[in-house]
């Protein structure tokens, strides 16, 4: 970012934030949900908007609707409405979304999210629900196709919808956020969170004012949003092209444009003047949707402890650094594993480190499916901990131990007995590798004595060697001091 | 049996075994295939699929174990009902080859109760009209006078019930699409609570006023058919789910005490003087059974045909976006997609449903959505109290169906004049009120006349029993036109 941006303006940024819900069955109708099946084979009448077809609500998306909104401190509206939105898509079977327009099912929340200088509260404009549509494939190059296919697996997929308001003042903000908002989901179980499938979408709104100013620019809506990092690099650009059109004294154009990953850089998709008119009106088809408070209730006490909170208590309970809290709490299926390994256990820490730099390496996912498919359980990580910690094996060999748990399946003590990996702790056995070592390297022994204790480090690698790593690190390099300064 | 035998009479016949199922269908399949080059009723005739069942129907009589009081009647269906395996054109042509591959739950209930569905019958495209004029595959004719419509949207089945092309049938009855062509033809038209019967299936006009409604030659016959299809279904979420009384049971019971109410509204101007006249002794028929007449006012009249073609047109707009070429029905090739969408549209639809789908679209986009959609929901609010307040003090509301009896092909070629004869019928499509159009009567040109009675949400046994009590009491039943 150029200095004058940082300086002359400031950036002013809103996230909608589209999250698919992890229900078995689409908004309206009773088909399948699972991604990835061939086209069009999780379709029926209605979702692929046959004449005479109408919608019936999915109540299990309402309930993951509610949850989020209360986890986001919203106001959950006692009534809300269905509205149909109109344009043309062949993507979209009616011509129309259903989907909230006046009466959404929940407003005026909040979410708070950490920064290096301090936390800072987000508010939630409105949160609501529609359903998906289909997907377009083309033929070729979209320009030139020859002929498109649609694909309706995912046309009346259930959506949620989340608006924040104006509230974000950086692009590192906005992607704090959306992590943040990620976290919560996968906390509350009703979203995988898995934005390369398309779980979860972003659409950003970015305007620049002057420092100082109380009213908003004129604001820009950037579409595709598909990663955390493609937020932060589409509105770093965005940032950066307003503040030198407004720098050249032209005018923002209100207008939406699209991220092109490949290139780093937004393109305009449709100025304000091609914007659609959508016809809003209240969906016929269904009644208003009233949500008995009890059952609203019910809900709300049965939300789980949220990423926050425990990533706060992650820090008091376990003595982790804040960085350590932050990754264990992004899904709630990882942070139940640590909780699971590190519960009751003397170096949480240590299994903070092992979680973050081996595990989530090798599961490649921190979602409840990723860390369901962990052959390596909570306890036993606890254990290989456990036997570093007592000197049985060595951290060098624990990795061994662990890459043998991953294949297997097996508690890390009977892998360390059958295959004989404790540690050689016998000083007898020891002091003869060190003898070994010291008549074998004159030259690292003369180095040592004239000063240069680095060497030390050479010869305890030698009896490591020769011990099969199997040697107590601690214990070679007590004995070679001992030895070399004693003759 | 006769041609224009009732299905009390025909499934009676069939229990005693003096008539067979095969042969009642195979005789209306003769007629119909005589006599409907002249009425145009079908648009579809399901010959093959009408005799299966009949056999399938005949044996259960044969065991002793029929499925319901329908089993065996032959049925005339409008064409606006999703029929698995059948085409189901909504008499349009973007629908020309629409097969669909599922039934609507009316259609299932009928099947389920062992009816035979003889055809889809023809209607105004999309039901848009009072005429049927406006199909694009053919004319119907008037049974009554060839030289004049059956009215409409529903008037496919109305002519077949009328014609004896069928014992009963079904239509939709979205501004008065079952009880206007009942009123001209000369049979029962029954559109009951909105809710009470599911719109699964059924292909939307304007959702929120759409209804399923029986045309019969009798009041038992209709209570039978609405008996068959009503009931909660979870498929609509507008049915209602509320239980279904025995209608035929509740027939027989009279109207004495009954509380008849007559709005002044219904017979001002515009009124053709000889269905005043008949509306009124029909009154005094009731009167004379028992019934207590009395006036009462429903102010908020002469906003209904304007309110309703906001509100029919803008949902109508959004129900028909869909047919766009891409997933179903006609599509015309187009340089590119909005080029082939536009001219599928244009090709696809009549002169009246781009009238209406502009017109909605209109009442819909930003800037006019609260002074045209908005003020129309908020009339029709006002509607719906006025007969809260008229129920107070009645119990059913006695009123003309229709302004004028059936009129000439091609007599009402200015929409708007199409439109204001719906001016009695659609206060009750707007409210959502159950209402029945039963003859009371023929001008002296020898069209029939239509009483109009409206009753209480969900009451439909109370406007049955009186209309039973009124049919019983006169002799319009007895007189069928000659197609011969």
């Amino acid at each position: 970012m150029s200095t004058t941006t940082a300086t002359t303006y400031e950036t002013v940024i809103g996230l909608e934030v589209h999250a698919q819900l992890a229900t078995r069955s689409k908004m309206f109708c009773g088909c399948p949900t699972t991604f990835g099946a061939p086209p069009n084979s999780q379709t029926c009448p209605i979702c692929q908007g046959m004449p005479g077809t109408l919608p019936v609500i999915n109540r299990r998306a309402v309930e993951f609707a509610v949850r989020t909104a209360l986890a986001f401190e919203c106001r959950v509206n006692a009534g809300c409405r269905f509205a149909r939105k109109h344009y043309y898509y062949p993507d979209m079977p009616k011509n129309f979304q259903i989907s909230q327009y006046e009466e959404p099912l929940a407003e005026d929340g909040s979410l708070d999210i950490d920064l290096p200088d301090g936390s800072r509260r987000i508010r939630i404009q409105r949160l609501h629900l529609e359903e998906d549509v289909g997907k377009l494939v083309h033929e070729g190059d979209f320009a030139d196709a020859q002929s498109s296919l649609v694909d309706y697996n995912r046309s009346g997929l259930p959506l949620m919808e989340t608006v924040s308001h104006p509230d974000l003042r950086s692009a590192e903000e906005a992607a704090a956020y959306l992590r943040a908002f990620r976290a919560v989901l996968l906390f509350l179980g009703v979203c995988d969170g898995n934005m390369e499938e398309g779980s979860l979408r972003c659409d950003a709104n970015v305007s620049l004012r002057p420092r100082g100013a109380t009213t908003l620019g004129t604001k820009v809506e950037i579409k595709n949003l598909n990663s955390f990092r493609n937020v932060q690099r589409a509105l770093e650009y965005e940032v950066v092209r307003q503040a030198r059109a407004l720098d050249a004294g032209e005018r923002i154009v209100q207008e939406t444009r699209l991220f092109d990953p490949d290139r780093g850089a937004t393109r305009s998709m449709r100025s304000k003047e091609y914007a659609h008119d959508y016809r809003y009106f209240p969906e016929p088809d269904l009644v208003p949707l009233q949500l008995e408070a009890g059952w609203v209730a019910g809900i709300r006490a049965g939300l789980p402890e949220l990423p926050r909170a425990q990533r706060q208590r992650f820090v008091s309970q376990y003595g982790l650094p804040a960085y350590d809290a932050g990754i264990l709490t992004q899904s709630r299926a990882l942070a139940q594993y640590y909780e699971g390994a590190a519960r009751g256990h003397a170096n949480p820490k240590a299994i903070s480190n092992w979680v973050m730099s081996e595990l989530l390496r090798e599961l490649g996912g921190d979602d409840e499916a990723a860390i369901a498919r962990s052959p390596i359980s909570p306890a036993h990580l606890a254990q290989l901990v456990s036997l570093i910690d007592d000197g049985t094996i060595s951290g060098k060999i624990a990795k061994d131990v662990f890459a043998r748990m991953l294949g297997s399946g097996e508690d890390p003590a009977t892998i360390v007995r059958r295959e004989g990996l404790t540690q050689v702790a016998d000083t007898g056995a020891l002091q003869a590798l060190v003898d070994q070592a010291i008549a074998a390297n004159p030259k690292a022994v003369a180095d040592f004595r004239s000063g240069k204790t680095v060497a030390a480090k050479a010869l305890v690698g030698q009896v490591m060697k020769a011990s099969g790593g199997k040697a107590n690190p601690a214990m070679v390099d007590r004995l070679l001091q001992e030895k070399l300064s004693r003759s | 049996m006769e041609p224009h035998a009732t299905i009390h009479e025909l499934t009676a016949a069939f229990a005693k075994g003096t008539a067979s199922p095969v042969a009642v269908t195979e005789g209306y399949l003769a007629r119909i295939g005589a006599l409907d080059d002249k009425v145009g009723a079908y648009l579809t005739v399901t010959r093959d699929q009408a005799l299966a069942t009949a056999r399938a129907s005949e044996a259960r009589y044969r065991a002793g174990a029929p499925l319901s009081p329908l089993d065996g009647a032959p049925l005339a269906i409008k064409d606006v009902f999703c029929t698995a395996g059948v085409r189901t054109t909504c008499g349009s042509k973007i629908l020309e080859t629409f097969v669909p591959p599922y039934d609507a739950t009316i259609v299932a209930r009928l099947r389920k109760a062992g009816a035979v569905l003889l055809g889809k019958t023809n209607m105004d495209e999309f039901a848009m009209g009072s005429s049927t004029e406006h199909s694009a595959f053919k004319l119907t004719r008037n049974p009554w006078d060839l030289a004049r419509v059956p009215g409409g949207s529903s008037g496919g089945s109305a002519a077949a019930v009328a014609g004896g092309l069928a014992a009963g049938g079904f239509g939709t009855d979205t501004g008065g699409s079952v009880r206007q062509p009942a009123a001209f033809c000369g049979v029962i038209g029954f559109k009951p609570t909105y809710g009470r019967v599911s719109r699964y299936g059924l292909i939307a006009f304007a959702s929120s006023l759409d209804h399923v409604a029986p045309f019969a030659l009798d009041i038992l016959d209709t209570a039978l058919l609405l008996g068959a299809v009503a009931g909660h279904d979870p498929l609509d979420a507008t049915s209602v789910d509320a239980t279904v009384p025995d209608y035929a049971a509740a027939l027989g019971a009279g109207v004495k005490g009954l509380r008849v109410g007559v709005p002044d509204e219904y017979f001002g101007a515009g009124l053709d003087p000889e269905i005043d006249r008949a509306v009124r002794a029909a009154v005094d028929v009731l009167r004379d059974l028992g019934a207590k007449v009395e006036p009462v006012s429903l102010p908020t009249t002469s906003y209904g045909v304007a309110t309703y073609y906001v509100v029919a047109p803008a949902e109508a707009s959004s129900n028909l976006a869909r047919y766009d070429g891409v997933k179903y029905g006609l599509r015309v090739a187009g340089k590119d997609l909005i080029d082939m969408v536009s001219r599928t549209r244009a090709a696809g639809f009549g002169p009246e449903v781009k009238r209406r789908i502009m017109l909605g679209t209109y009442a819909l986009s930003a800037g006019y959505h609260d002074a045209y959609y908005g003020q129309a929901q908020k009339v029709r609010t006002l509607v719906r109290q006025d007969f809260e307040k008229a129920f107070a003090r009645v119990d059913v509301l006695a009123a003309p169906t229709t302004p004028g009896v059936a009129f000439r092909h091609g007599e009402k070629a200015d929409p708007l004049a199409m439109y204001m004869n719906d001016v009695y019928t659609i206060p009750a499509s707007m409210t959502g009120l159950p209402a029945v159009s039963v003859p009371c009567g023929f001008s002296a040109t020898g069209l029939p006349i239509g009483l109009q009675l409206i009753g209480r949400t969900l009451d439909e046994s109370t406007l049955l029993r009186a209309a039973h009590a009124y049919e019983q009491a006169t002799p319009w039943r007895e007189r069928h036109p000659s197609l011969a």
